[in-house]
């Protein structure tokens, strides 16, 4: 990691970059949040290790609109959303300072306190470069988990380590993915029309419309989101009615379907606990099926497969047609 | 469940094109061929214009099927708009099925204002499926709310 620094405070100074987007020292050692850097001396709160899942794509729509380029890191899979952000001249690319980072899956602490770790105080192993294991210290003593039992979700099923887009990459990252990134969507679809309501019935109902998903998704860039009402404040926020309360996640899946990078936020942001990356990559399978495989973010010139069509697309009635078969 | 002499009713909503599926309607109207009056049809200028947060709409207002009849494919007033709508619609219906509402209950159809008879079938054919579906009692609560 101080290789890292170092090139960061190159970079601020002599003057390449303006500030820089990373992460810095939570209140938790656990808990690492998402800042910006805008001198030298501000980057000895630096910090990148197994915690910092964030992607800090999406910071860069404003940073980018500020004078003077603005370095930011990016994990493999934030990359996607980034070129998909130039792709909907959300972000401008000359302002940009892009430093590819290298990662071997994140981890989450949801992941760790269900293993029985209480009290934790402090956490060690988790750099980039750490051991195989990770160092709990806690109150009731230190325990040991092999890092890649308590990874999120989404690194189980990475879809690669390569950065699509990079200004420079610093370090070497480390294959995670174990499982088939549609194994989980192809399990429910196994389900019994009644099962699969009963398992997002229970699924949703645990949500409390914080808005975490939303706020969080590169691809919900709107700056008028159809979700906000005319209210005032922070009542503009709250749901207008019962439908947008039951429909908000399908809806919001819909929103994003094409332009959707499967980068895993939504549902590692939920305070809930909602596998809300069910509905995205339920999406990104369909598409892959009936159009062609189809990565959005890859290729910052690609068309989204919504706002396309061939004259020899698939009938709707496929969706009866195959359940049959 | 409303009944009508003891049969069940279904709720049906058909988004209908104005420039061809609206006029089949008109047709199957004015020679005579009867078919189901659950059927309510809403005028939309293309198939198109359906926004898929229309059909969710109505079935959480009690629609018990919804189906969308657009021009032929290459026949749209608008050149393209039933090419979008195709694209659209098989997604969404792959979603809702995924969610646990049976496919029976959605439905697309290229209706032209000449197929007079091919609506009537259409709207036979859909009525009588959404009918052995019965009600549709899950998109009105996706949450254990109220």
């Amino acid at each position: 990691m101080q290789g890292l620094i170092d090139r960061l405070k190159a970079l601020l100074a002599d003057g390449t970059v303006a500030r820089v987007i990373g992460w810095k020292k939570g209140d938790m050692s656990y808990n690492p949040t998402p800042a910006i850097f805008n001198s030298v001396e501000d980057l000895d709160e630096f910090v990148y290790d197994g915690f910092c899942g964030a992607n800090l794509s999406k910071m860069m729509i404003d940073a980018t609109k500020l004078e003077g380029k603005t370095a930011v890191l990016l994990k493999p899979c934030d990359s996607y959303s980034f070129n998909q952000l130039i792709r909907e001249h959300r972000v401008n690319r000359d302002n940009a300072y892009i430093i590819g980072i290298a990662c071997r899956g994140k981890l989450d602490i949801e992941r760790a306190k269900a293993t029985g770790i209480k009290g934790i105080t402090e956490v060690t192993g988790t750099e980039h470069d750490g051991a195989d294991t990770v160092t709990f210290k806690t109150l009731y003593g230190d325990k040991e988990v092999a890092y890649n039992e308590i990874m999120l979700g989404r690194c189980y099923m990475c879809k690669g380590k390569e950065h699509v887009i990079a200004d420079e990459v610093i370090g070497e990252s480390k294959d995670t993915a174990v499982v088939d990134r549609f194994a989980q969507v192809a399990e429910i679809e196994a389900m019994s029309s009644a099962e699969k309501f009963e398992f997002f019935k229970k699924e949703l109902s645990k949500c409390i419309r914080c808005n975490a998903c939303r706020n969080v998704c590169p691809c919900c860039s709107c700056r008028k989101c159809v979700f906000d009402s005319t209210k005032f404040d922070s009542q503009q926020k709250a749901n207008v009615d019962s439908f947008e309360e039951k429909m908000f996640h399908i809806i919001r899946a819909f929103h994003v379907a094409g332009r959707c990078t499967d980068c895993g936020e939504c549902s590692r942001v939920c305070p809930q606990g909602i596998p809300l990356h069910l509905f995205n990559k339920k999406f990104i399978k369909d598409i892959d099926t009936f159009y062609g495989e189809f990565q959005a973010g890859k290729d910052p010139e690609a068309q989204s497969p919504l706002t396309a069509f061939t004259f020899e697309d698939v009938e709707p009635k496929i969706v009866s047609e195959r359940s049959k078969g | 469940m409303p009944m009508i002499n003891g049969e069940f009713r279904p709720k049906i909503v058909a988004f209908c094109c104005n420039w061809c599926s609206y006029g089949g309607a008109d047709l199957a109207g004015s020679s005579r061929l009867s078919y189901p009056a659950d059927v309510k049809i809403i005028r939309v200028p293309c198939s198109g214009r359906v926004n898929p947060m229309f059909i969710l709409r109505a079935f959480e207002r009690g629609a018990d099927g919804v189906i969308i009849c657009g021009c032929h494919p290459g026949d749209c007033h608008y050149s393209t708009g039933n090419y979008y709508a195709r694209r659209r619609m098989t997604l969404l219906f792959s979603m809702l099925e995924y969610i646990g509402i049976e496919n029976g209950r959605t439905r697309v159809e290229w209706v032209s204002a000449a197929e007079g008879v091919k609506f009537q079938a259409t709207m036979n054919e859909f009525v009588e499926k959404v009918k052995s579906l019965g009600e549709n009692v899950r998109l009105g609560d996706l949450r254990c709310k109220d």
